[in-house]
């Protein structure tokens, strides 16, 4: 019975034949008829300055325009986290390409013809560009109504400033810390802005009919976030949750960046104001680098402390985020690495401070890692470079300070199990740790980095998720939950987890995308949590069916209940070993008695999932005290670097990369989070990098400008390595994964230069053009 | 103005009314509502447009749809028409897409591979398939299926 038969079964993804028949159906594939409008948007040209005039008089003449609206016809504020945003600018544009008005025409080319002929007169404010020029005092403030915008609890924004919110750790003593350390290491470390670049552009389509009801179709990570966060905004026009519907078919890629409200909430404003018809709004390649969500920017001082035999006795960490023009979203994620920025390590003595700084730049947002990628880069780098200043092997110096199950976090909770020393000797292992590679040719030098990673779901106490599940007449079963299929293969773990309980195979079990009118709750499909908590949901929905199934037996065979399992998608009996019943003879029908009654009735089971023993509440001046982590996904990552040392090009010959996963509901879709992330990961480091002008003004928002990663850009090697210490919570004891690969790329690489050429980069991207110019100067 | 052209489509004749600005990729998806080639860029850049048009492959937001005159275009409905192809039975058993929206136009340009090179090595594959991004998987799962689902018979030794 303990055995399992479809968890930890490499079984072919449930999604993969609707994708590779092209099949799948993305929003912007959705046929609305020839009643559809296409929208197009009037931007800021300017990174900060007034709206004095929008003079739509021309636009609104031009044929096939059918509504021209601006800031005045919806005055309102949105966001997650922090209600900062606006659906259209009011009196004032922070970021060039902000959106000030659309335009709704019948063709898309009459819409942006008539968009461009929106005139906006500004007046220019001066723009705030570096975050730690926002935190001069006599920095402009960009958004003076900072100390009136509604929060959550745990964001402490400082009003007057640009300081939208201070995260606080502080653990032990710091100061003592550093004095009994034997070596002090300080240094800072800076990060830029990356793109997401999903492939699929952001797409949404809204329509409010003349019953008043709003739909909204939409590529998106968050169908019930979009709901909730569409209601509060539209509420003064009289929408509630009960008239708005968000429909999400497949996803082509998120990543963070279709988490939460961008774009979609200026489709769901534009259905009010052309009733009865759907409305279109699809991002061009380059708004999606420049009005979506990008990855922040962050200069990080990092002082580490450490004895002689390697034992870290202090850490400070100072983050200054460079959040952008609205934080609603990224904020969380400055108040994540706040909570985090030890890295995996036991450090008794912590100071952090994470600044989330508004700056006239695109909105900061999520982007797979949520700030533990940015803040590894300097964390990582540096306990190398501190190991090898006392002498000590950097992996050594990690096994001596790796974080294990019962230590005390930096807030003061409990670290979860963890296979960190296993990831670490594997990984190790997997890169020949400790002998040197040499290469034939005398222009090329070989290097080894090694860089640890951790990360845990950044997510409100009561972030939850609901499943739904039916049985078909064949015995089929049919799932309705509401995370999202973005590609890391969520549906087919679902059909595994309900599959394994249900004994029926995940080929016969189809998971639905979702549609907040049929399927169940779900907070959103971000924080690498679904996998665990949506998980949990389904496993509870496929027991209580479970539970009804061996009813129904025992109510028409008479077995006791205790008795009955069932495998190979039947019913059997232990002390009858001749009962056996198909599933599909009673899971719709169900069973016939002697005296011709039935019995039973269509199978159906449902299942939530709430942590009870998360909790944001912690003293504001040190997190101590709350729960805010449900738990640490950690592992490690290694990479054999070769370099041309004339050139600076760098050639990844193999890397390693090892997570505990607690338990691979599908080892094959776990190492496709490990290549995919990786390579991320990579392309984070050796080659993306987004440029901005003196203006604020994007110069590099397309593929051609902005590389991301071809086919002939991979590793020679990767290795991909499962480790499984039980999360004892998770469903069968499985933890997130999706986020966690791409964390370690950068500072392996980092280490991995500096071991090969004694050259130490401190700032993100190391393109080989940084590298080789680096050489040319005397170390 | 308009102008009538006649193509053939995944083995149909037909004639579509297109505006001479109109590129294929729009005429495809909105006239006739071919739907596996997708917007990703509008550029040329990232692939996921991919048909075949004349059986080489074109990025169709590249291509004006008047230039199509006269021509065969074939796009991932063309290409399994007749049933899945050994190619795209690969792909799924080894679960080699993630979000799957390159998935249409990485199929292209294998298909026009194998057409060309029935049995690829892994290099010949990347650089097949080295214009249509996807930031997903890696694109080693991708790589992987396609030279099991093309590997020569085994008793021909290896390499062909």
């Amino acid at each position: 019975m303990n055995e399992l038969h479809h968890v930890g079964s490499r079984a072919p993804r449930i999604d993969g034949r609707d994708k590779v028949s092209g099949a799948a159906e993305f929003v912007d594939d959705i046929e609305f008829g020839p009643d559809l409008l296409h929208a197009a948007v009037v931007e800021s040209a300017h990174a900060h300055a007034r709206i004095v005039d929008i003079d739509t008089s021309v636009a609104e003449a031009m044929p096939g325009v059918v509504k021209v609206v601006t800031g005045r016809d919806f005055p309102f504020t949105f966001g997650l986290y922090m209600k900062d945003r606006y659906v259209f600018a009011q009196q004032t544009v922070r970021f060039v390409g902000e959106q000030v008005a659309a335009v709704v025409a019948r063709d898309p080319v009459a819409a942006r013809r008539a968009a461009e002929a929106v005139s906006v007169t500004y007046e220019m404010l001066p723009a705030v560009l570096d975050p730690d020029d926002a935190l001069d005092e006599n920095a402009t403030l960009i958004h003076p109504e900072l100390g009136e915008y509604p929060h959550v609890p745990w964001f402490f924004p400082h009003g007057g400033t640009n300081v939208a919110h201070w995260r606080k750790t502080r653990k032990g003593d710091v100061e003592a810390g550093f004095a009994e350390a034997d070596v002090v290491l300080e240094d800072t470390y800076r990060v830029p802005r990356y793109a997401h670049c999903a492939i699929e552009p952001h797409v949404v389509v809204a329509k409010q009919d003349h019953a008043g009801r709003l739909t909204v179709w939409s590529a998106s990570q968050s169908p019930y976030i979009q709901r909730d966060l569409f209601a509060e905004a539209l509420a003064p026009i009289g929408l509630t949750h009960h008239d708005i519907r968000v429909i999400t078919p497949y996803v082509g890629g998120g990543f963070g960046g279709k988490a939460g409200v961008t774009m979609e909430i200026i489709g769901a404003a534009l259905a009010t104001a052309v009733r009865g018809h759907p409305v279109k709004l699809r991002w061009s390649r380059e708004q999606e680098f420049y009005n979506t969500y990008q990855r922040q920017g962050l200069v990080a001082t990092i002082k580490v402390g450490a004895r002689s035999d390697g034992t870290i006795t202090a850490l400070g960490h100072e983050m200054h985020w460079d959040a952008g023009a609205y934080v609603e979203y990224g904020a969380n994620v400055v108040n994540a690495a706040g909570l985090s920025a030890t890295g995996p390590y036991r450090i008794p003595n912590v100071s952090i401070d994470s600044l989330c700084i508004y700056t006239n730049l695109p909105p900061g947002g999520p982007y797979r890692g949520f700030g533990y990628s940015e803040f590894h880069f300097g964390l990582e780098s540096h306990m190398t470079r501190l190991a090898l200043e006392l002498g000590i092997d950097p992996v050594e110096f990690r096994r001596i300070n790796a974080i294990t199950e019962g230590d005390e976090l930096p807030y003061g909770a409990e670290m979860n199990p963890s296979g960190l020393v296993e990831a670490i000797d594997r990984t190790a292992e997997a890169i020949d740790w400790g002998t040197t590679e040499a290469s034939g040719d005398p222009r090329k030098r070989i290097g080894k980095g090694f860089a640890l990673f951790w990360k845990a779901p950044a997510m409100p106490p009561n972030a939850s998720s609901a499943s739904f599940l039916k049985f078909n007449e064949d015995g089929s079963i049919n799932i309705t939950v509401s995370g999202m299929e973005l590609g890391q293969g969520y549906l087919t773990a679902m059909a595994q987890i309900a599959g394994e309980v249900l004994a029926v195979p995940p080929s016969k079990i189809r998971v639905e995308t979702p549609d907040t009118d049929r399927n169940p709750y779900e907070w959103q499909t971000v924080a690498s949590h679904i996998t665990w908590s949506c998980g949990n949901a389904v496993h509870s929905a496929a027991v209580e069916a479970r539970e009804r199934i061996i009813d129904t037996v025992h109510a028409a065979r008479g077995y006791e209940e205790g008795t009955l399992y069932l495998e190979d998608e039947m019913v059997k009996c232990e002390t009858d070993p001749d009962f056996e019943l198909l599933l599909s003879d009673f899971v719709v029908s169900g069973l016939e008695m002697e005296d011709g009654t039935w019995r039973g009735g269509p199978i159906v089971g449902s299942g939530s999932f709430m942590p009870d023993f998360a909790s944001a509440q912690s003293d504001p001046q040190t997190s101590q005290g709350g729960h805010p982590n449900v738990h640490y996904t950690v592992g490690a990552a290694g990479v054999v670097l070769e370099i041309d040392i004339e050139t600076g090009k760098m050639k990844v010959l193999r890397a390693a990369l090892a997570v505990d996963v607690g338990k691979a509901i599908n080892p094959t879709t776990v190492e496709g989070q490990i290549v995919g992330g990786m390579l991320q990961g990579l392309a984070t480091v050796l080659y993306e990098d987004m440029r901005f002008d003196a203006e604020g003004r994007l110069l590099n928002p397309n593929f051609t400008d902005y590389k991301i990663p071809t086919s002939l850009d991979t590793p020679e090697m990767v290795i991909p390595i499962i480790v499984e210490v039980p999360q004892p919570d998770g469903p069968f004891g499985a933890r997130g994964v999706g986020e966690h690969t791409m964390i370690p790329a950068a500072p392996m690489i980092a280490n991995a230069v500096a071991d090969a050429t004694g050259l130490r980069v401190t700032s993100m991207p190391i393109t080989a053009e940084k590298v080789a110019m680096a050489l040319l100067e005397p170390v | 103005m308009r102008h009538d052209i006649e193509m053939k489509l995944n083995g149909e004749r037909l004639s579509v009314e297109v505006h001479p600005r109109e590129v294929l990729l729009d005429v495809l998806r909105t006239q006739l509502g071919v739907k596996s080639p997708k917007v990703g860029c509008e550029r040329g850049d990232c692939g996921a447009c991919t048909v075949l048009l004349d059986g080489r492959s074109v990025r169709s937001c590249l291509v004006l749809a008047v230039e199509t005159d006269g021509h065969e275009l074939t796009t991932l409905e063309g290409i399994e028409h007749d049933g899945l192809t050994d190619v795209q039975e690969a792909l799924i058993e080894h679960s080699s897409f993630q979000c799957g929206f390159c998935a249409p136009g990485i199929v292209v340009a294998a298909a026009e591979l194998v057409t060309r090179t029935p049995h690829p090595t892994p290099e010949e594959v990347r650089e097949a398939i080295a214009g249509n991004l996807c930031r997903c998987t890696g694109y080693e799962a991708i790589v992987d299926a396609v030279v099991a689902a093309t590997r020569a018979p085994a008793h021909s030794g290896g390499e062909t």
